[in-house]
């Protein structure tokens, strides 16, 4: 995955015209965990939507294993953050809703279903409906159903900000476990630090809007990382330094916008 | 679902008095909640009687103008008189002939439901048809959508003469004015149930590699359903009025020609009466499509126990 010079401006060529995005270069490696990190509104999920080909962008390129995208893919499956799953279809159904779209056979469909469940451990729900699970529980169906369609890149708009705070950190275990089962790339997307600091591969710090990329922060430790050691300390205390100043700016112009309006 | 709900409600009103809980009930909770729903609906309606009998009792309520319900209900088979069907008023044809009066307030009351359904029908199927329509083609839209906006807040009555005009008299102009009261707006609520539609289901669809058409016939529709059921119940209440107007100028035979008929000779009791199947006959109706509704959006959560909470 290879983003170069990749900008967008929302609305463009009109009054309400604003810049979102501003000559973003990233490159991803396969099986890679790359965590966006930014202050709300600085366009980390607009990077994402881009790149999962929902929005086009205004200026630069991204490639995708060498194809350039300009439509949605089964490839690239974005998780959102509010549950998506349809609610008229029960949980087997919404897993396997890709593979009906190509016209899948019932018995494919009903396997794929029960195996991409049974990799995030809720293969007792198959034939439950998404108002019976709890909000965990509808994010996993939510990445089940991303992982029926074999996908080489996993896009997560802060799939867990809605859920708890011990539900998220389960989560976030359930969540390298199947990155690393799965054998995909991750972009993952919040504006969580401990978030970054728990998944991270490598941290991308945004700056406020219009978004462009402050600084890339590898991180070399060893997962299951223990938050409480040295090093996750360390690395925290390093990107909230990264992230004050941006989060700072980003309150001082939507001050100035609220002002302006 | 609703099982669910009275659930719910069981615990709160345990939770509210033990004396209750502790008393062991006979009947499954879904019946308990029906028979105490169908119990207010008969306080409220008794309550309205209640209060006509005693206007009428004061002197307030003139018999002959405001005959109170124990004047207009208490003699059916006289009532029941002039729901005549349309062989027994032609020429030479002897009035005790025909159906027995019973039988004519049935083949009546069955002609008009047949004609609210039929105009219902054919309304929600064009209407939603329409309004995908406008929203999958844009040149659809521009073509069709201002005329439809144009001419939806023209009231029924005035498409009465035209459905005389071309369809003479009979079921079909009934049907005919059934639709046109409902099908415009119903045509806008559908466009604007579309634009309602959760982004992310349709970009959930569009991430899978659906098609536009997938995306519609699999996302669009099943999500606009709810809230088109809902739109249809309300338009009941519409298609039963329309009905009546249409009925009004001569289609043979229909609730709408009886309350014609009690017009013209002055007979409050028959316009009364002929009101209270009315209403009967709408509230069965709405009845009917709830459980339809309950039947086909199983999904779609039940929130009127939250409510009650408040």
């Amino acid at each position: 995955m290879v983003c170069r010079g990749v900008s967008k401006t929302w609305a463009a060529g009109t009054a309400r015209a604003h810049e979102a995005l501003r000559d973003v270069d990233l490159d991803v490696a396969p099986g890679e965990f790359v965590v966006l990190l930014g202050p709300s509104g600085c366009g980390k999920s607009t990077l994402l939507y881009l790149i999962a080909g929902l929005e086009e962008a205004t200026g630069g390129a991204i490639r995708s294993f060498r194809d350039a995208v300009d439509r949605p893919s089964p490839d690239r499956s974005l998780i959102f953050q509010e549950t998506s799953l349809f609610p008229w279809l029960s949980v087997w159904q919404n897993v396997a809703f890709g593979l009906s779209i190509r016209g899948a056979p019932e018995e494919e469909r009903r396997n794929v279903a029960r195996e991409a469940l049974a990799r995030v451990g809720l293969a007792e729900a198959m034939h439950k409906r998404p108002d019976e699970l709890s909000g965990g529980m509808r994010q996993r169906v939510a990445v089940a159903r991303a992982l029926a369609m074999r996908p080489k890149v996993l896009l997560m708009d802060e799939p867990f900000a809605a859920l708890d705070v011990q539900t998220r950190a389960k989560m976030q275990d359930f969540l390298l476990d199947v990155w690393r089962d799965s054998g995909a790339s991750v972009l993952f997307v919040t504006h969580h630090i401990d978030e970054a600091v728990a998944l991270a591969d490598r941290v991308v710090v945004f700056t406020a809007r219009p978004g462009r990329i402050k600084s890339i922060v590898p991180v070399d430790l060893p997962r299951p990382r223990d938050p409480f050691s040295p090093e996750c300390a360390h690395l925290r205390a390093r990107l909230t330094g990264e992230l004050r100043g941006e989060v700072d700016r980003a309150f001082a112009e939507q001050e100035a916008l609220a002002g302006a309006a | 679902m609703s099982g669910n709900l009275a659930g719910t409600a069981g615990r709160l009103r345990r939770a509210g008095s033990s004396a209750l809980a502790s008393r062991p009930s006979a009947l499954p909770p879904n019946v308990r909640q029906a028979l105490s729903r169908l119990g207010w609906t008969v306080v409220s309606v008794g309550l309205f009687v209640g209060l006509w009998e005693l206007a009428w009792l004061l002197g307030i309520a003139d018999a002959r103008l405001l005959p109170p319900p124990h004047i207009f209900l208490g003699n059916i088979p006289d009532q029941a008189r002039f729901f005549n069907t349309a062989t027994r008023w032609q020429i030479g044809v002897d009035a005790a002939a025909g159906p027995s009066p019973y039988e004519a307030v049935g083949i009546t009351v069955a002609a008009t439901a047949g004609r609210v359904f039929a105009g219902l029908a054919i309304a929600a199927v064009l209407s939603v048809t329409v309004g995908v329509l406008v929203r999958y083609f844009a040149l659809f839209e521009k073509l069709t959508l201002p005329t439809i906006t144009l001419l939806s807040p023209v009231s029924p009555i005035a498409w009465l003469p035209v459905a005389i005009f071309i369809f003479g008299i009979g079921n079909a102009p009934a049907i005919f004015m059934v639709v046109v009261a409902l099908f415009f707006h119903m045509v806008l609520s559908t466009v604007s149930q579309i634009d309602g539609v959760n982004r992310n289901f349709i970009n959930v669809g569009r991430t899978m590699g659906a098609t536009k058409r997938q995306i519609y016939a699999r996302v669009i529709i099943p999500a606009i359903l709810p809230q088109m059921l809902i739109v249809l119940r309300l338009n009941l209440f519409g298609a039963w009025m329309v009905v009546l107007v249409a009925e009004s100028t001569g289609v043979g035979f229909g609730l709408g020609q009886v309350i014609m008929l009690a017009r013209n000779t002055f007979n409050p009791s028959l316009v009364f009466f002929t009101i209270a199947l009315i209403g009967l006959l709408g509230f069965l109706t709405d009845w009917l499509l709830r459980q339809v509704q309950r039947r086909i959006l199983y999904w779609v959560p039940q929130t009127t126990g939250v409510l009650r909470g408040l």
